[in-house]
């Protein structure tokens, strides 16, 4: 498969593009959302709108009610999401979440799926237990409990926690807290009784659930996939959402690159366009390279998710590590070419380093993907 | 079976059949390479018979058209054939500054002549060109060139050019057999006044000279021209309209020299790295990010020759391409000597191959300085891509 999109996916960005350039913006979604301090930190509105256009269904099957595309088209639509700082539940309901249900019963498709497809059901993922990524590390735990089963434990970090109506929860069903076997996933509903979540703000303006599970009776259809036999699911949903995330950091990159450059082409100082100084115009070339390279890992890695590839788990890592470097960059630029003005709230520049900050942090950072990159060539 | 999966069993075959075990292993020094030429001497038979086999099928320049040498096969079939005989590890048959840089632009802007004379000679390994394109005081400002070259009407000799002048870091000047040179010819217009030639090095009047370089060996010369007469008809694109050739040309160079930038590697430096240990946990971290943007700059080439071949993607891609490949080898043999320690140091020992990694190490540093600095790179990146202000 050729390393660019072809004519259904580039006419998929294009109305991708100009619906969130419009309807996504950072002015009606992220700005006012956060000065209105709203609960949820997203609109029920534009996901209803994101229905309408068929992108919440779009890793969902065609008899799920969904478009049956892949990771390569979700990436055009994460990309368009982070050059707009669009804030949604796209990556955590519609990636992330339809993948562990696309490894569900048809029982549990039906009861999530359709509600998600158009627009109404919002899903959140609970792995992390503590500020870094270690899914490797489970120790929140299930014990059989008659037909069904009772969870214990912490999740933290959980974005959209308090605004799910479920909660994809990775769970130790058995042996010790490092063993990859004895991992089962469940779809928690957000009233099942003796779960708690303290929802807290971010530095984006998302908000985001420490989730307490105080012997939370779950019934056995809760369950998704295999008991004890969940890595592996766990794997594509952390897939999905690494080269979902890392998708997302390109669009954040490129549009903070896009202001930035704009701005070097308006602002003058010492009688001249800033854009004008060499300086500044290596700086520019060097993260224009930096971004290009970004995006080709990210679409080789969603090509290869798509195609089953044996090594799309490394092309994963290295497309998460990248754009999270890259993006970083962009972001750091961007507020420094920007001067004073960068650092007031009225620019939208910091909001891109904001948003960078959590996305990094979203799913592993460049520094737990570098580390997976070497550990997965050997060494 | 797909036409390409036939094509892909034939290959298969053929390379099996074909390529001597000899050229399946990895090229250890300058020895192993293949750069055929007049005074080529070849390091064994299976050297010469690997090459004289791939010449017949075409396979030298396998994309070129039959009638030019190649073999006249579509891009798909080109990368079969390149996957193929990466997955045997089988050399390349011919290195060739014709294959890769005076080729292509012969294929664009040459006459029917000139490319049937001239490209068959290339497929075939039969002349080794060098390139004549930096002067002293011309370096990456190559529009400022000085070589002239002045139009005699010889109404006995036929019409023809007398060159004057001096090239600098012309690589392999003195083991080539031609030359690819840009000439001022119009001393009035600073672009549109040179004009692209070639010539035999054997003609009266050229001399060159290696220079010794920081890594011990001479790959770049300095060449001298002393009224040297080339005929009129040696001449490649429109007079005056050099400049069009050299840029088609410099694309294609920039392309391969960033293509040694960590581009074509297959795997990870670490994991070459770790058989000898990889103690020092920062040193391991460094190489692990290094692999990070290695592997991320692998796609970004792949994705380039794509969009190539269906002429998307932007034409200044390829000084991109170059300052980040070329930075990222830099990197890598920084990387390269760090883990290898004082055993990296040795210069003069068998146990080094004669210092091959400090070498290969000195020798990357020309990579951001030939073919157009890094700094030149950001320079047509600004004003090209981004379109800077006054850039």
């Amino acid at each position: 498969m050729p390393l660019y999109h072809n004519e259904d996916q580039a006419m998929l960005a294009e109305t991708v593009s100009g619906f969130m350039a419009e309807e996504g913006s950072i002015k009606n979604q992220l700005r006012r959302w956060r000065d209105e301090n709203c609960k949820d930190g997203f609109g029920h509105a534009l996901w209803k709108q994101f229905s309408e256009l068929g992108l919440t269904g779009i890793l969902a099957g065609e008899a799920d009610g969904g478009l049956g595309m892949g990771h390569v088209e979700a990436g055009i639509v994460l990309s368009e999401i982070g050059r707009n700082l669009t804030p949604s539940p796209f990556l955590t309901t519609a990636v992330m979440g339809v993948t562990a249900l696309n490894g569900a019963s048809d029982e549990l498709r039906g009861r999530y799926v359709p509600g998600i497809v158009a627009g109404e059901t919002v899903l959140a993922i609970a792995i992390d237990e503590g500020a870094k990524h270690r899914p490797e590390r489970i120790v929140c735990k299930a014990e059989k409990s008659g037909n069904g089963f009772r969870l214990s434990g912490r999740k933290d970090f959980v974005i959209h926690g308090a605004s799910a109506d479920a909660l994809i929860v990775a769970a130790r069903t058995s042996g010790s807290e490092s063993d990859a076997d004895g991992i089962t996933l469940f779809a928690v509903p957000k009233d099942a009784s003796g779960m708690s979540q303290d929802s807290v703000r971010l530095v984006d303006s998302a908000m985001a659930s420490h989730v307490t599970f105080d012997n939370v009776e779950l019934a056995g259809d809760a369950v998704i996939g295999e008991v004890d036999g969940g890595r592996e699911l766990l794997g594509r949903v952390l897939n999905a959402g690494r080269v979902g995330a890392a998708a997302e950091q390109v669009g954040v990159a490129s549009g903070a690159f896009g202001i930035t450059t704009e701005y070097l082409r308006t602002r003058k100082q010492f009688g001249k366009l800033i854009g004008e100084f060499q300086a500044l115009q290596h700086r520019a070339a060097h993260l224009y390279s930096e971004l290009q390279i970004a995006e080709a890992a990210a679409i080789k890695a969603q090509q290869l998710l798509d195609e089953g590839s044996e090594k799309a788990d490394l092309m994963v890592s290295v497309a998460k590590a990248k754009a999270g470097k890259v993006a970083g960059l962009a972001v750091r630029e961007g507020v420094q070419m920007h001067g004073g003005v960068g650092m007031t709230d009225e620019f939208d520049i910091g909001l891109y380093m904001k948003r960078d900050r959590a996305l990094s942090e979203f799913m592993g950072d460049h520094y737990y993907h570098a580390e997976r990159v070497a550990k997965l060539s050997g060494y | 079976m797909s036409d390409l999966d036939v094509f892909r069993r034939e290959v298969r075959a053929w390379l099996e059949e074909n390529c001597p075990p000899e050229m399946r292993e990895p090229v250890r020094d300058e020895d192993d390479v293949c750069w055929g030429g007049r005074h080529f001497t070849f390091k064994n038979q299976a050297q010469k018979d690997w090459l004289d086999r791939c010449i017949a099928k075409g396979y030298t320049v396998p994309a070129w058209p039959k009638q030019y040498g190649g073999a006249g096969l579509s891009a798909a079939e080109a990368k079969v054939l390149r996957d193929e005989m990466a997955r045997i590890g089988a050399r390349p048959p011919l290195s060739s500054f014709g294959i890769w840089m005076l080729g292509p632009a012969l294929l664009k802007f040459g006459t029917e002549e000139q490319k049937v004379h001239y490209l068959n000679q290339i497929a075939r390994g039969e002349i080794r060109w060098c390139q004549g394109y930096s002067e002293p005081g011309s370096g990456s400002d190559l529009v400022s060139l000085q070589t002239f070259g002045e139009e005699v009407h010889d109404p006995v000799g036929g019409d023809h050019w007398v060159v004057n002048g001096q090239k600098i870091w012309t690589s392999y000047a003195d083991k080539a057999d031609w030359i690819f040179c840009l000439v001022r010819t119009d001393k009035t217009n600073k672009y549109q006044g040179i004009s692209f030639l070639l010539f035999d090095m054997e003609s009266e009047g050229v001399s060159t000279k290696p220079i010794l370089l920081i890594s011990g060996s001479s790959p770049f010369c300095e060449t001298f021209f002393d009224n040297v007469k080339v005929p009129r008809d040696q001449i490649v694109g429109e007079l005056n309209r050099g400049w069009d050739v050299a840029k088609y040309l410099l694309g294609h160079e920039r392309e391969m020299i960033s293509a040694t930038g960590g581009g074509d590697r297959a795997g990870a430096l670490g994991a070459m790295l770790a058989r000898h240990g990889l103690e020092d946990p920062v040193l391991r971290a460094e190489i692990a990010q290094f692999d990070v943007d290695s592997l991320a700059f692998t796609a970004m080439s792949e994705k380039f020759m794509d969009e190539v071949k269906v002429g998307k993607g932007h034409p200044a891609q390829p000084n991109m391409m170059k300052y980040a490949g070329t930075e990222l080898n830099k990197r890598r043999h920084e990387l390269v000597m760090g883990a290898g320690g004082s055993a990296a140091l040795e210069w003069e020992s068998q146990a080094s191959n004669d210092g091959a990694k400090a070498r290969s190490w000195l020798r990357t540093k020309a990579n951001s300085i030939e073919g157009g600095t890094s700094e030149v790179m950001l320079n047509v990146i600004s004003k090209r891509i981004l379109d800077l202000p006054g850039a």
